[in-house]
Order: C-alpha cells, then sequence, then structure tokens
C-alpha cells in the first residue's frame, strides 16, 4: 500500500545549499538546486568533483556537512524518510546484482524489494530484451547486460525519482537509443532523473556543475 | 512485508549456496571435536567431563565461520546501498540476515552438537537438550555475530575483526549453554542455566538490530 502511494509522491527534489566532504576533504559547497517531475538534470565536473556523493546525500546514504535536502509532494513537503523508502531509486556505479546468483533471482529480487510486481519485473524484462539472458548466473553477464538489467529493476519499480550514475558508460549505440527511450517515457509519466554523467544525457537536462569549491 | 520475506529467501539460499554456511560449519565443528581426543587422549575418564563444555566452545567457533561475508559482500557490490532505499528500515534488514544466519548455520549446529557431544562420552539422554540448548545458543550467536559482522563492515581485515568483537559476546551463551548440558549430567536441574540461555539469546535478539542498523548506515556514510 505505502509502496503505491509512494510511487505516485514525489513532485520535487530541492537541494539547498549543500556541503559534502569526504575524508579531509571539502568536495564542493553551496551547491543548490532543484528537479521538478517530469524534469531531468545532468551533474558534471571532474573526476573526483563529487558527483557520486551528491547522489549518495540525496539518497540519504552519505551525510552531508551543511545544508539539506528536501522532497515535496503534490501537498508540500514530505517526510525524507518515507519520500526515499518509497519514491528514490538508485543505479550507481555497482549495480548490486551477487555474482552467484541467476539474472532472474537477482533482477526479480532487487525489482521487488523496491515495490515492483511480479507481473512488471516480467514486463521489464521483456521489454530490454532481456529474457534470454535470465537463467545465467550474473557473473558471466557482460557489463552493459549488467546495466540493462539494471534499468529493468527501474523500470519494473517505476518510483519517480531516478538517482543514475553514468547510465550509459557500458552501454552501445543501440542499447543507448533504448535507454533514452526508457528515460524519455519516465519523464513524460511524471518522474524525475537526476544523473551524474560525462556524455550529456539522451533527453533534455538541466547541466548542474559540481565541483570547483576548492 | 513480502520484501523482508524475499530478502529472508535471498539471504538463505545465498549461505547455503556452495556449501559456504552450513555444511562449512559442521564439518569444522565436527573436525575440531575429533581433534580433541588426540590431543588430550581418548579414555573417556577425560572426555565426559569436559564433552559439555568442549562443544559449546565448538560451537561458538563454528558460528564465526560465514559471519563475515553477512554484509561485507552486500557492501562491496552496492547491494547494501539498494537495501537502504527500500521500504523496510535497515533494522528490519538486520534482524532479517540474523534469522537467515540461525536457519542455515544455528539450526544445522543444532543437529552437529548432539553428535560432537555424543562422540565425547555424553550420556545418549542428553541428546535432545543439547540440541535445544544449542538451538537456542545458535541464536544468540547469529544475533551478536552479525551486529560483530556489521560493525567491522569495511575494515580491511574484517574477518579478523569480527572474531575479535563477537568472541567475549559469545561468553554468555558458552558459559549457560555448556552449564546446562553439565548441570543435567550432574543430576541436578537445567532450568536455571537454559533460562538465563533463552533470556540472552531473546535481549540479544531485540537490541541487536537497533546497533546493527546504525552500524550499517555509519559504514555506508
Amino acid at each position: 500500500m505505502d509502496i503505491e502511494n509512494g510511487s505516485q509522491m514525489i513532485a520535487a527534489l530541492h537541494v539547498s545549499d549543500l556541503s559534502i566532504s569526504r575524508g579531509e576533504r571539502r568536495l564542493f559547497a553551496g551547491l543548490s538546486f532543484a528537479v521538478k517531475a517530469g524534469e531531468a538534470a545532468q551533474l558534471t565536473g571532474a573526476n573526483g568533483a563529487g558527483k557520486t556523493s551528491l547522489l549518495r546525500a540525496v539518497a540519504g546514504l552519505l551525510r552531508p556537512d551543511a545544508g539539506e535536502v528536501r522532497f515535496d509532494g503534490a501537498g508540500g513537503p514530505l517526510d525524507a524518510g518515507t519520500a526515499r523508502s518509497g519514491g528514490v531509486q538508485m543505479l550507481a556505479h555497482q549495480e548490486g546484482f551477487r555474482p552467484g546468483r541467476t539474472a532472474r533471482a537477482e533482477l526479480t529480487f532487487q525489482a521487488r524489494w523496491f515495490g515492483a510486481s511480479a507481473e512488471a519485473v516480467t514486463a521489464a524484462a521483456k521489454r530490454l530484451d532481456l529474457v534470454p539472458l535470465l537463467d545465467l548466473e550474473v557473473r558471466v553477464l557482460s557489463a552493459g547486460q549488467r546495466r540493462r538489467l539494471a534499468l529493468a529493476s527501474l523500470v519494473a519499480a517505476n518510483r519517480p525519482l531516478w538517482l543514475l550514475d553514468e547510465p550509459l558508460a557500458p552501454l552501445d549505440a543501440r542499447r543507448r537509443a533504448q535507454a533514452a527511450e526508457i528515460m524519455a517515457e519516465h519523464l513524460n509519466g511524471g518522474g524525475l532523473i537526476l544523473a551524474a554523467v560525462h556524455d550529456p544525457l539522451p533527453v533534455a537536462a538541466r547541466d548542474i556543475v559540481v565541483g570547483a569549491a576548492a | 512485508m513480502s520484501a523482508l520475506l524475499l530478502l529472508y529467501r535471498r539471504e538463505v539460499s545465498l549461505l547455503w549456496a556452495g556449501g559456504g554456511g552450513p555444511l562449512l560449519a559442521c564439518g569444522f565443528a565436527l573436525a575440531v571435536t575429533a581433534a580433541l581426543p588426540l590431543a588430550i587422549g581418548s579414555e573417556p575418564v577425560r572426555l565426559v567431563p569436559v564433552a559439555a563444555g568442549t562443544t559449546w566452545i565448538v560451537l561458538a567457533l563454528a558460528s564465526l565461520l560465514s559471519l563475515e561475508r553477512l554484509f561485507e559482500r552486500d557492501h562491496e557490490d552496492g547491494a547494501l546501498d539498494l537495501l537502504a532505499l527500500g521500504p523496510p528500515t535497515l533494522e528490519a534488514v538486520f534482524a532479517v540476515k540474523t534469522a537467515a544466519q540461525w536457519t542455515a548455520v544455528g539450526l544445522p549446529l543444532s543437529l552437529a552438537a548432539p553428535v560432537a557431544a555424543l562422540s565425547l562420552g555424553l550420556d545418549p539422554a542428553l541428546a535432545p537438550l543439547t540440541a535445544g540448548a544449542a538451538a537456542l545458543a545458535g541464536l544468540a550467536f547469529a544475533a551478536v555475530g552479525a551486529l560483530a559482522a556489521a560493525l567491522s563492515l569495511g575494515s580491511k581485515r574484517g574477518g579478523l575483526l569480527v572474531a575479535v568483537i563477537a568472541l567475549p559476546l559469545y561468553a554468555p551463551p558458552v558459559i549457560f549453554g555448556a552449564g546446562t548440558v553439565t548441570a543435567a549430567q550432574e543430576g541436578t536441574s537445567p532450568g536455571p542455566a537454559l533460562a538465563l540461555l533463552a533470556a540472552y539469546a531473546l535481549f540479544a535478539c531485540a537490541l541487536t538490530p537497533f546497533a546493527g542498523g546504525a552500524a550499517i548506515r555509519n559504514a555506508q556514510g
């Protein structure tokens, strides 16, 4: 029940005055931006500028030094914990699939953990042409195939806010076009995308430059 | 709820996979037990008095074996970050992993415990009591051990650290568990020691999820 409500709820993400350090090093300070439903934003910046750390801070996995991450629903601010556990999904550099299990077992587990129905998992696997790969162990999949598995998990769970860390890096040209379609659909359906990228996102996206805070 | 059930099934199947969990733990327990008569002599007069104590030491050590992997693998491959974003809290994730550890390691060990104790000369009539007390002790070992595994997340020599954190906390179940069987051996009531063992196990299960959830969050930040 909560999951169903959750997938309806995030209408905007506000990041205000955010500062993050890793160890002794200040990555950036005073970063503010907002992403609204139907919008995509891409984080650009040099290697080590703090793009991934920013995504982790939005996901609540990393405590910022200062500043705030706020989620708004249709009717005003949401509790950050509820918003994250019902409405945020992250595609990190490592997809989080266990090498020794089959693609089917891991995709099903991950997508259903994020609230997908069994039917949605099957449909998403078909959509990404993963059906012939599902009985293989994750360890034998290529980087691109693992990434498609993670995209299928995003599509199946269909949470509103996608946090993507270099989502297209391991994909070939054809799969990039398919990923673009999926992202465009997500945005059309009222979703939000915040992505860390080096190559620009294949959908209209606002640039947010991370780093250069020294 | 169904998300936690899925997690439980995944964890149990991961622990069973490749013989890692139960077979390794039981094999280790029986191998160490078999080594004892070689070290101190095989006369019953030497072995019977230490049968209960040895069994519990062996159980505690065997319980340590697969703990390092309980959270570390998920931490390394990014799955722990995803688990943190699900509707269930990290405290619930911790409790489910504890339950899986008990199912896949604690319960099989509770079947190996009477075998080990009988082979050292324990009265066969005490085998059911030994198995029951070992199952309870296994619950305490799983909860406290999972906490040690969560606390050592991200450290370079995690496996060693898990043992150093867990073993002192394993002392009470070792004392009460061995005490239960020893009391029965001596013809006194095993009730008090068994009650203390149960109390420790339940206490550990009730409190460790909160400490464990905080430890995981700390490792992620």
